[in-house]
C-alpha cells in the first residue's frame, strides 16, 4: 500500500445519487459514499446491474445526458465540486484531473485514426506545446506503457494493434497528463488472463509513479485481491459495504458480501479422476482446418490439430485454453456443428465423423452454449422450446409436455414455466432453461461451451453445482469447455489444456492445476487472478493446503 | 442501506415475474398499432390513407359520373355544377377520374407488395439457406439490380403489351432483388445463432428449421420494406403512365391523367396537379407509416435505407 | 492493392454479363414476333422473312445471344431498326444534355444534403432536426414531376426568371445553358437531396453512440471537436455508398426529368425507342446505364479505402 494515513483525498463521493431521466421511481444508484486518497486503489465491485459502471461515469461527467443524472450529492475532486462545475471547466479537468479506461480496447479507439494522433489529440487540447514537443511526449508515453517499436505504433491504426497493446494506447492516453485520478471501468474483462495481468501490473506501476488516485470498478474478486487497498462493494444501486481489501475478504459483515465472496471459485482442484467407467466420448486424431487452400496460396487456418482425449461415463472434462486456442471448435466438432477436417469423434463406440445422418447422435450428445440471451428462440415458449427435440423425435406431446415438466424441476424452475418467453427470464434462469432443454433428451454426454463464463458469480456458482447436480443424478458425462482456470478448478475430473490449436497437456485436474508440467499451463495459472487465495473460505489458499 | 442482503439474490431467481396474458400482449398486434398511432404525422397519414382506400372502394357512391365518358363539347371547362373540378381535354370529367384513379394506384400497389415478397422471400430463403442456390441466383439478382428499374419496368410494359397484369409484373421484378437480399441476409445472419445451433442439435428438420425459427425474423423487416415497396410502386405506376408505358390510355389512373395533362399543362396547369397531389399525398402517407412502422419494428432497417 | 482493384474490376464481369443475358431475354422471350413489330402489322410475309433472316431472329436463341455478345465485345451495337444510324453515334449524340444534367443535380443534391443530415443528427429530436426530417419524406413523396412542373409554373412561367424547356449545348453560350439546367437540376435533386440526408443522419447519429466517441469526450474534447474530429470521417463509409447508389438511381429520374423539360439526352432516346420498339437502341442504351451503375459501385468500393484504414487491399 502507498497511502499513508496523512495522504490528500483526491475524489470524496459524497451521498450521490443518480437517476433515470425523466425522473424514475427507481434511482440507479442511491446515496453512495467513499472517498479515494492519492496513491491509493479503490475497487468498486458488484454483479451486473450494481450500479458500478454508473457511478464511475457519474464521476467522470459522462452519463448519457438524455437517460441519466445525479439527483443528489456532491462528487469533489481536489476539494471542488465537478458537478457544479460549467461544460468548460469539465472539459479542462477531463483528461488533465481526472481519466479514464474503458472495458472494451477494440472499440474505445477510433479506427479511422492513428493511435499517436489520439494520443496527441489530448496534448493538443490541454496544452501549447509544439507538434515537436508532442510528439516527443506521446513517444515517451508509449515507451511508459512498454509498447514496443514505438515509432511503428504511433504510426498504427487501432485494428493493427492486439487488445492488450490497444489497452496500453488507452492508458498511454488516459495518464499522459499526469491526472490525479483514474477511472478504469473493467479495463481488463474483455482481455485474456496473461494480458490481463500485465494490464494490472502496468496500471500499478504507473500509478506508483505518478501517486494516481485510482478508482477500479470490476465485477472480478480475483483481480480485487491482487490489486485493491479498499474495497466498495455495490448491489443494484445500494453500496453495501467498504472496507480494507483483507477486512472484505477474511471477514465481511453483510450477508451480500459474505455470498459474493464465497461464489468466486478459487483455483484449488476438487475433484478427483473418475476410474473404471466406460468411454462415453472418444477423439482421435482431430483436425480441424478453416478456409480452402487455393491454388497457389494457402490461406487456411489449422484451428484444431492432433486433438486426443477421452471422456468417460459419468466424468467432467474440461477444456481449458484461451481465446483462439481452439476449444471451441473442438466442441463444434464433437457435436458436428463443424466438420472435421480429419480424424474420429467416437461417441458410444461409434464414430460419428463419416455418418451423413446425425439423428442418432444428436440424441446422445448435447449442446449447451454459452450466451444465454441468444440461445432460445425469443418467439417461442419455453415449453415449445424444450418440447421441441422430443416430439422430433417421435414422443407424443402429452408425454413430452410431462417429462419436460420434470426436468424443469430438475433445474430448479416449476414446471408452470412453460407458457413463459425468454424474455421473461433473467440470464442465469435461462441458463437453466437451456440446461434442461439438453438434459431433457437424455443424453450420454453434454457438451458445456463457456455456459458460464456469461453470468454473475452467484449465479455462475449457482449453475456450478446444478450440473454438478445433474451429473450426479443422471451419470451424464460433460465436456466443459471454459477460459477460467478457477471455475476448471471447481467442476473438471480431468482437463485438457489447449493452445493455439493443439493439446500442450492433458490428465487429472489436481495434477495439472496443482502441479502443470508444461510451461504455458504454468504461464496460465500463474496469471490467473488470486491463484493463493481461498475465496469459498475466506483464507489464503496455503491455508487449505495446511489443513 | 439494506441490512439482509442476502435475500436478494433469491429475489432475483424468483419468479415473480409478471402474468403470461400481459406479456403476450406486450408483443402483440394491438401494442403495434396503439405505438404506430403515438405521434400526430402517424395519425394524420392513417386518416389520409384510411380516406384514400375509402375513396377507392365507394368511388360509385361518391357523385362520381363514368370516368371514361368522353364529351367533346365540354373539354377544359372549369369548375362547374355538373363537373366539380372541371373537365379534361376530351371532356372527361377530371372529379370522377382522380376518384376512380385511386382504385388502380393502390391495386397496383398492393398487388406489386404480394408479387415482389412472395418471389423474394423464395429466393431470398433459397439463396440464404441453400449455398449451392446462392451464387447462381444471386449473380442473376445482381444482374438485375444493376438495370434501372423504370427503364427494365418501361421497357417489359412496352413490349408485352400495356394491361394493369403487365405492369405490375413490371414493377415488381426490380423489386424482388431488394426483398430477395434481405431475407437472404437476415436468414444467413440466423443461421449460426445459438437457438438456431440449438435447434439442428435437437434433430429439428430443415423445414421445420427455416419456418420456426429463421422466417419468423423477416417478418418485421418486410413489414417495413413493404410498406415502401407499395410507395414506390404507386410512384413508379404513375411515372410509367406519364411516360406513356404504363395502364392502357383510356384506364382512369393518376399518371395517365398526367400524361393527358401534359400538352396543356401551361393552359390548366390543374390538369396535372390533381391527380399530382393525389398521388404525392398517398405516397407520402404511406412513408409517414413506413418510418414509423420502421423505427417501432426494426431500427436497424434505417441503415439499409 | 492493385491486385485488389483488378480482383474487383473482373468481379463486374459477370454482373454485366448476366445484365446483358437478362436485357436479350426481356426482349426476346417476351411475347410477339419482334419482326412484326418492326416490319408494322401490313407487312407480308415475304418481307417478315426477310427481315428475320437479316436480323438474325431465325436462328436458335443461343446462338442469337452469343453473336450478339460477340457483337458488343467487339464494341459493334448495331443499328438502330427505326432511323438506320449507328446505335453508338445516336447514343453519342444524347450523351451531352444528361451527363450534364446528372452531373449539376448530384453536385448539388450532395452540396445541400451533406450539412442538412449533419446538422439533424446534431439537433437530434429537436425541431430542426424534424423539419429536415419532414422536409426529407415530402422530398421522395413527391414525384419529379410534379415538382418540375410546379417549378416550370411559378419560375419559369409566372416570374420568368428561366425558359421553360429545352437545352442549348454550351457551345451556345455559358449562359444559355446553364439556365437551362437549373430548374431541372433543382427538380431532379429533390429526392436525392431527401435521401442522402437520411443517410447522413441515421449514420452520423449512429457514430455518435460509438464508445471511441466517449473516448474522445473523456479527453475533454469539445462536442464541435467530437463531431468534426471523430464522427464525420467514421460515417463516410456508408455516406458515400449512398452518394454512389444516388448517382446510380439518377438515371430513372433522368428519363422522367428530361421528358418535362423536354431535354433530347439519353432518357428520352431510351423512351423513343421504347415506343419505337427499336430494339438495338433499348439494349445498347440499358446496356450502357447499367455498365454506369456497375462503375459507380466499384468506385465506390474502391474509395472506402480512403476513408477506412481497416480496409485496405
Amino acid at each position: 500500500m502507498t497511502t499513508t494515513p496523512d495522504s490528500q483525498v483526491v475524489l470524496s463521493v459524497e451521498d450521490v445519487t443518480v437517476d433515470t431521466r425523466p425522473k424514475g421511481q427507481k434511482p440507479i444508484v442511491r446515496n453512495i459514499s467513499f472517498d479515494v486518497k492519492e496513491g491509493e486503489t479503490v475497487c468498486i465491485v458488484g454483479e451486473s446491474g450494481s450500479g458500478k459502471s454508473v457511478t464511475s461515469m457519474a464521476v467522470m461527467g459522462l452519463l448519457p445526458k438524455d437517460a441519466l443524472q445525479v439527483t443528489g450529492g456532491r462528487i469533489m475532486l481536489d476539494g471542488e465540486d465537478i458537478l457544479k462545475v460549467t461544460p468548460a471547466r469539465m472539459r479542462e479537468l477531463r483528461a488533465a484531473s481526472v481519466a479514464m479506461v474503458f472495458q472494451e480496447p477494440m472499440t474505445a479507439l477510433n479506427p479511422v485514426k492513428t493511435v499517436g494522433d489520439q494520443i496527441d489529440e489530448v496534448l493538443r487540447l490541454h496544452t501549447k506545446d509544439s507538434p515537436a514537443e508532442r510528439r516527443k511526449k506521446v513517444l515517451s508515453m508509449l515507451d511508459r506503457v512498454h509498447l514496443p517499436d514505438i515509432e511503428r505504433v504511433y504510426k498504427s491504426y487501432p485494428h493493427e494493434l492486439s487488445g492488450g497493446q490497444r489497452q496500453r494506447i488507452v492508458i498511454a492516453m488516459a495518464l499522459i497528463l499526469r491526472p490525479r485520478l483514474l477511472l478504469a471501468d473493467e479495463p481488463t474483462t474483455a482481455l485474456d488472463v496473461t494480458t490481463q495481468k500485465q494490464i494490472l501490473y502496468l496500471i500499478k506501476e504507473l500509478q506508483e509513479q505518478e501517486k494516481t488516485a485510482v478508482v477500479f470498478v470490476t465485477h472480478d474478486f480475483g483481480v480485487v485481491s491482487e490489486i485493491a487497498d479498499r474495497i466498495v462493494v455495490m448491489n443494484r444501486g445500494d453500496l453495501v459495504e467498504t472496507g480494507t481489501r483483507d477486512e472484505i475478504l477474511t471477514a465481511p459483515k453483510k450477508d451480500y458480501t459474505r455470498m459474493l465472496v464465497s461464489s468466486v471459485p478459487s483455483l484449488i482442484p476438487r475433484r478427483e479422476p473418475i476410474a473404471a467407467q466406460p468411454k462415453v466420448l472418444d477423439v482421435i486424431s482431430l483436425q480441424k482446418r478453416y478456409g480452402k487452400k487455393g491454388l497457389l496460396s494457402d490461406n487456411t487456418v489449422l484451428a484444431a490439430q492432433d486433438i486426443n482425449f477421452t471422456v468417460h461415463k459419468g466424468e467432467i472434462t474440461g477444456i481449458i485454453g484461451e481465446s483462439g486456442s481452439g476449444k471451441s471448435t473442438v466442441a463444434r466438432c464433437v457435436m458436428r456443428l463443424t466438420d472435421p477436417t480429419e480424424g474420429s469423434v467416437v461417441v458410444n463406440g461409434r464414430d460419428i465423423v463419416p455418418m451423413n445422418n446425425l439423428r442418432d447422435v444428436r440424441k446422445q450428445v448435447q449442446y449447451i452454449f454459452q450466451d444465454p440471451y441468444r440461445s432460445l428462440n425469443p418467439r417461442r415458449t419455453i415449453g415449445q422450446s424444450l418440447m421441441e427435440g422430443l416430439i422430433n423425435y417421435g414422443m407424443d406431446e402429452a408425454e413430452a409436455k410431462k417429462r419436460v415438466g420434470e426436468t424443469l424441476e430438475l433445474v430448479n424452475m416449476p414446471a408452470s414455466v412453460m407458457n413463459r418467453y425468454p424474455h421473461q427470464f433473467s440470464g442465469g434462469q435461462r441458463q437453466r432453461v437451456a440446461i434442461a432443454r439438453a438434459v431433457v433428451m437424455k443424453p450420454d454426454l453434454l457438451i458445456a461451451d463457456e455456459a458460464v463464463s456469461a453470468l454473475d458469480v452467484t449465479v455462475q456458482a449457482q449453475v456450478l453445482k446444478l450440473l454438478e447436480d445433474i451429473r450426479d443424478n443422471t451419470g451424464v458425462s460433460i465436456l466443459f469447455i471454459t477460459h477460467d482456470l478457477r471455475v476448471a478448478a471447481q467442476i473438471c475430473n480431468t482437463v485438457v489444456v489447449m493452445q493455439k490449436g493443439k493439446i500442450v497437456e492433458h490428465g487429472a485436474a489436481r495434477d495439472i492445476l496443482a502441479n502443470p508440467q508444461h510451461a504455458y499451463t504454468r504461464a496460465l495459472i500463474d496469471a490467473a487472478p488470486a491463484p493463493d487465495w481461498d475465496f469459498q473460505n475466506f483464507r489464503p489458499a496455503t491455508a487449505a493446503v495446511a489443513v | 442501506m439494506t441490512t439482509d442482503s442476502g435475500n436478494t439474490m433469491k429475489a432475483e431467481e424468483a419468479l415473480d415475474l409478471p402474468d403470461m396474458e400481459e406479456a403476450q400482449n406486450a408483443s402483440g398486434f394491438g401494442q403495434l398499432i396503439r405505438g404506430i398511432l403515438s405521434t400526430w404525422p402517424a395519425r394524420i397519414s392513417a386518416v389520409v390513407l384510411l380516406l384514400i382506400i375509402l375513396m377507392a372502394v365507394f368511388a360509385p357512391y361518391l357523385g362520381t359520373v363514368d370516368p371514361v365518358r368522353l364529351d367533346p363539347s365540354q373539354r377544359l371547362q372549369g369548375s362547374t355544377a355538373a363537373h366539380w373540378l372541371g373537365t379534361d381535354s376530351f371532356g372527361r370529367d377530371l372529379y370522377s377520374r382522380v376518384v376512380y384513379g385511386a382504385r388502380i394506384s393502390l391495386a397496383v400497389g398492393a398487388g406489386t407488395v404480394v408479387v415482389a415478397l412472395l418471389a423474394g422471400v423464395f429466393f431470398g430463403v433459397l439463396t440464404g439457406y441453400f449455398r449451392w442456390a446462392d451464387i447462381v441466383i444471386m449473380r442473376f439478382m445482381d444482374g438485375l439490380m444493376a438495370i434501372p428499374g423504370i427503364l427494365l419496368a418501361i421497357a417489359l410494359v412496352a413490349i408485352s403489351g400495356a394491361t394493369l397484369t403487365t405492369v405490375l409484373i413490371a414493377i415488381s421484378i426490380p423489386e424482388v432483388p431488394r426483398v430477395a437480399r434481405m431475407v437472404r441476409s437476415v436468414i444467413m445472419g440466423v443461421r449460426n445463432e445459438p437457438y438456431v445451433e440449438a435447434a439442428s442439435v435437437l434433430g429439428t428438420s430443415t423445414i421445420k428449421m427455416i419456418t420456426r425459427h429463421m422466417l419468423p425474423n423477416t417478418i418485421a423487416p418486410l413489414i417495413v420494406q413493404g410498406t415502401y415497396i407499395f410507395a414506390s410502386a404507386i410512384m413508379t405506376e404513375s411515372i410509367l403512365s406519364f411516360l406513356g408505358a404504363g395502364v392502357p390510355p383510356e384506364t382512369p389512373s393518376w399518371g395517365n391523367m398526367m400524361a393527358d395533362g401534359r400538352l396543356y399543362f401551361l393552359v390548366k396547369p390543374e390538369l396535372i396537379l390533381y391527380p399530382g397531389v393525389m398521388v404525392s399525398l398517398t405516397v407520402l402517407s404511406v412513408n409517414m407509416l413506413g418510418d414509423v412502422l420502421r423505427d417501432r419494428l426494426d431500427p436497424r432497417m434505417a441503415k439499409r435505407i | 492493392m492493385l491486385s485488389f482493384v483488378v480482383k474487383r474490376v473482373l468481379s463486374a464481369v459477370p454482373v454485366l454479363f448476366m445484365v446483358a443475358v437478362i436485357v436479350f431475354m426481356v426482349l426476346r422471350l417476351s411475347p410477339g414476333d419482334p419482326a412484326v413489330m418492326i416490319a408494322g402489322p401490313n407487312a407480308t410475309s415475304e418481307q417478315l422473312a426477310d427481315l428475320r433472316e437479316s436480323m438474325g431472329l431465325n436462328r436458335p436463341l443461343l446462338e442469337q445471344l452469343v453473336i450478339w455478345l460477340g457483337d458488343i465485345g467487339r464494341g459493334d451495337f448495331g443499328t438502330s431498326l427505326v432511323s438506320g444510324k449507328p446505335v453508338t453515334e445516336l447514343v453519342m449524340d444524347r450523351l451531352w444534355p444528361t451527363l450534364a444534367l446528372s452531373t449539376t443535380t448530384i453536385i448539388l443534391a450532395v452540396a445541400v444534403a451533406l450539412p442538412l443530415g449533419v446538422i439533424a443528427a446534431w439537433q437530434q429530436g429537436k425541431w430542426l432536426d424534424r423539419l429536415v426530417m419532414a422536409g426529407s419524406v415530402v422530398g421522395f413523396s413527391v414525384p419529379v414531376f410534379i415538382i418540375g412542373y410546379v417549378m416550370i409554373l411559378i419560375f419559369a412561367r409566372k416570374l420568368g426568371w428561366f425558359p421553360v424547356q429545352g437545352y442549348k449545348p454550351i457551345a451556345d453560350g455559358f449562359g444559355e445553358f446553364a439556365s437551362r439546367l437549373v430548374l431541372p437540376s433543382i427538380a431532379l435533386s429533390f429526392p436525392y437531396i431527401a435521401l442522402i440526408a437520411r443517410i447522413v443522419r441515421t449514420n452520423v447519429i449512429e457514430v455518435m453512440g460509438e464508445d471511441y466517441i466517449r473516448t474522445a469526450r473523456a479527453k475533454g474534447q469539445t462536442e464541435r471537436g467530437v463531431m468534426t474530429e471523430h464522427a464525420l470521417r467514421n460515417a463516410a463509409v456508408p455516406i458515400v455508398t449512398i452518394i454512389g447508389v444516388s448517382i446510380a438511381m439518377l438515371i430513372s429520374g433522368v428519363v422522367v426529368t428530361e421528358s418535362v423539360f423536354n431535354i433530347p439526352g439519353l432518357g428520352r432516346l431510351v423512351l423513343e425507342a421504347v415506343l419505337a420498339r427499336d430494339y438495338t437502341v433499348i439494349q445498347a442504351v440499358i446496356l450502357l446505364f447499367s455498365t454506369i451503375y456497375v462503375f459507380i459501385n466499384l468506385s465506390v468500393d474502391l474509395l472506402y479505402g480512403l476513408f477506412d484504414p481497416r480496409i485496405r487491399y
